[in-house]
């Protein structure tokens, strides 16, 4: 069975582009199809997840929809492959859709799990905002599967991959980029595996330092709840929860957020969760798996002081 | 009063000759609003017959947020602003019509509704895009996702369909002639894109604030048409076999507020996440 997997790569091979190759690599033998400038060396990397051919356009260098939409089809074609793989990210979200529509196949969206094939076809997902998960069955001939990120552990799978230059017609961009105002170099939120959070509690944007210590100290990426992005203490991309961003991440630090139903529906699926409020009959306890009743603006410092102590002792 | 104007002489209406008069360039557009009912936010999630349907008892319907807060209000700004007419369509059954008022009371035009069960994506996708076809819309506008199913599919699919960009996770609209300025998140930012009509979007939080309908458009919504149509034929790509909840979780377990280097070795010793 002909599996092509669509992967962004910049700079380095990412963990969802090696989680979704992994995922290729479960369902058949994985084409890889890239685009940009990365070179062999990075992109062979992809063979350690189970890459066996590499079809990368050079000559495209931006995401845009239509074309990584033609350029996938292409793939597809060239290997009459019956399965597209890709990671439920911003460009998945543009890309999956399309893909699917452009081969009449049936698509998953925000897989959680390897297809049980037991039965047809049926791949986990999550539906109503993490509060239940639903398993899909697809019915065409060719499917498309686009993976949550950070869904299972990738492992290793060694292929020794062949890279070739791929430069299909891939028609009109339609949409012309005017400008990229880049949030910077952190992990993006629905990729990061730590995130510390903080809402209301924190009373005000200049107290934020002891949160984003927190996180230095971590390597964790911040987040915050939804009143807290509108009022403007912090960026609307760090929302989460229902209206916001949704995430999964292994670890996820809660301080001085009450934990309301559309605030837990964004960050249900993380791991674990840690909760430091004042109140101890804020519902977030409810969802926490370790609980800290206490005032944010000690417990905070106190931690970041535990975690640099510990991360000293590990090396 | 707005709507009385709304007669089409091709491209333009009348209400154009008085917008016209501030904005000499703007051309009145013609937009669709993909609208979709979901349970609200605070409903209890439980599953009946062997885990295969929702159960919908107490469980209150709105207009998915993403539809109603961003995406509708942003076409009716553009609309009271350059003239032209909103149209939301649905697809789904008589059970929608309660949330399919609420959007014509704040403030579309009209509505459409094809008459059929929207549980596999491509096949919504479909009916709107075949209706849509015919229409020539200068933008079809959808929500982010939907907050019951959350699978952000509709709006690629249609674009695809009607083979014209998509402008995925928008979170700002402006229109000027035939040309579109937009930001949309992408991978590690913001991006400012163009884009001429017609194209198709998902709305993401900022595009616009919610509104809340007031007594005259609720009386309004009542008269204002909701055209029920029949489905294209199409054969559902997918279904849902059945649900599940996830686990719960075993219980919190509580740390002395002192206590911190407790908490770093349960998490490196016990839940193994840093
Ligand atoms: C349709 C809809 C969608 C929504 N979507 C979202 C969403 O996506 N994301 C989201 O977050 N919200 C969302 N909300 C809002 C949500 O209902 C809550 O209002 C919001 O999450 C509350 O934010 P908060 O916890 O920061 O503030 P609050 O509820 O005000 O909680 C502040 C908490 O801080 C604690 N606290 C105070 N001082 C301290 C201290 N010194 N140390 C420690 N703790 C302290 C308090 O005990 C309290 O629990 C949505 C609401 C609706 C109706
Ligand atoms: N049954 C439906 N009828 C009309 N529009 C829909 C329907 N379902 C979803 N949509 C639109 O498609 C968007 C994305 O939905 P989804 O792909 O289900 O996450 C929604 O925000 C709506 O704008």
């Amino acid at each position: 069975m002909s599996v092509v997997v669509f992967v962004e790569v910049k700079n380095k091979v990412s963990k969802a582009a090696m989680e979704a190759v992994y995922y290729g690599s479960k369902l058949g033998s994985v084409t890889v199809v890239t685009y940009g400038d990365s070179s062999d060396e990075i992109l062979k990397e992809l063979g350690n997840y189970g890459a066996e051919n590499i079809l990368t356009c050079r000559s495209l260098n931006e995401s845009n929809d239509q074309a990584l939409t033609n350029l996938i089809g292409a793939a597809v074609e060239k290997t009459n492959a019956e399965f597209v793989v890709l990671a439920q990210d911003q460009t998945g979200k543009g890309v999956g859709p399309r893909i699917s529509a452009k081969l009449n196949a049936g698509h998953i969206s925000g897989a959680i799990d390897l297809p049980d094939t037991s039965n047809g076809f049926v791949v986990k997902t999550n539906v109503y905002s993490g509060k239940a998960i639903a398993h899909v069955a697809l019915h065409s001939a060719k499917k498309v599967i686009s993976i949550l990120p950070n869904s299972l552990a990738p492992q290793l799978n060694q292929k020794d991959a062949n890279v070739e230059e791929f430069s299909p017609d891939l028609g009109s961009f339609g949409i012309t980029v005017k400008e990229l105002k880049s949030q910077g170099d952190g992990v993006p939120l629905p990729e990061a595996e730590l995130v510390v959070s903080a809402g209301r509690g924190l009373k005000g944007p200049e107290n934020w330092g002891i949160v984003e210590e927190l996180a230095d100290a971590l390597g964790a990426t911040t987040a915050c709840s939804r009143p807290v992005a509108d009022i403007g203490w912090r960026p609307h991309h760090e929302h989460v929860g229902q209206t916001g961003v949704a995430i999964r991440p292994n670890l996820y630090i809660a301080a001085g957020i009450s934990g309301a139903i559309q605030h837990l529906a964004g960050v249900n699926g993380s791991k674990v969760i840690v909760v430091i409020n004042t109140d101890p009959e804020a519902p977030f306890f409810k969802a926490a798996d370790y609980g800290i009743v206490g005032d944010a603006f000690e417990v905070l410092p106190r931690l970041t002081e535990a975690v640099k102590k510990f991360s000293a002792s590990q090396n | 009063m707005h709507n009385i104007f709304l007669i089409n002489i091709g491209h333009l209406d009348i209400n154009n000759y008085f917008s016209g008069l501030k904005n000499f360039n703007s051309i009145s557009m013609k937009l669709l609003v993909c609208i979709s009912k979901v349970p609200d936010t605070t409903s209890k999630i439980n599953f009946v017959d062997n885990n295969t349907k929702f159960d919908e008892n107490g469980v209150q319907y709105i207009v998915n947020p993403y539809d109603e807060w961003y995406a509708l209000v942003r076409a009716l700004e553009l609309v009271e602003a350059q003239g032209g007419s909103v149209t939301t369509i649905t697809v789904g059954s008589a059970a929608d019509d309660p949330t399919i008022r609420k959007a014509l009371a704040i403030g579309a035009n009209d509505a459409v509704r094809i008459d059929a069960d929207p549980s596999d994506p491509y096949f919504v996708a479909k009916q709107i895009a075949e209706y849509a076809k015919n229409e020539s819309f200068d933008i079809i506008l959808t929500g982010k996702e939907t907050i019951n199913y959350n699978g952000a599919q509709i709006g690629g699919m249609i674009a695809e369909m009607l083979n014209t960009p998509f402008v995925s996770l928008a979170t700002k609209l402006d229109v000027a002639n035939d040309v579109a300025t937009l930001e949309r998140d992408v991978k590690g930012g913001v991006e400012v894109v163009e884009v001429n009509t017609p194209f198709v979007l998902s709305a993401a939080k900022g595009m616009a604030e919610q509104r809340i309908p007031n007594m005259r458009g609720i009386m309004a919504a009542r008269t204002k048409p909701l055209n029920v149509i029949s489905p294209v034929e199409q054969e559902p790509l997918s279904s849902v076999v059945k649900f599940e909840l996830p686990d719960a979780k075993s219980g919190c377990k509580y740390l002395e507020p002192e206590n911190m280097d407790e908490l770093v070795e349960l998490l490196h010793n016990e839940a193994k996440v840093i």
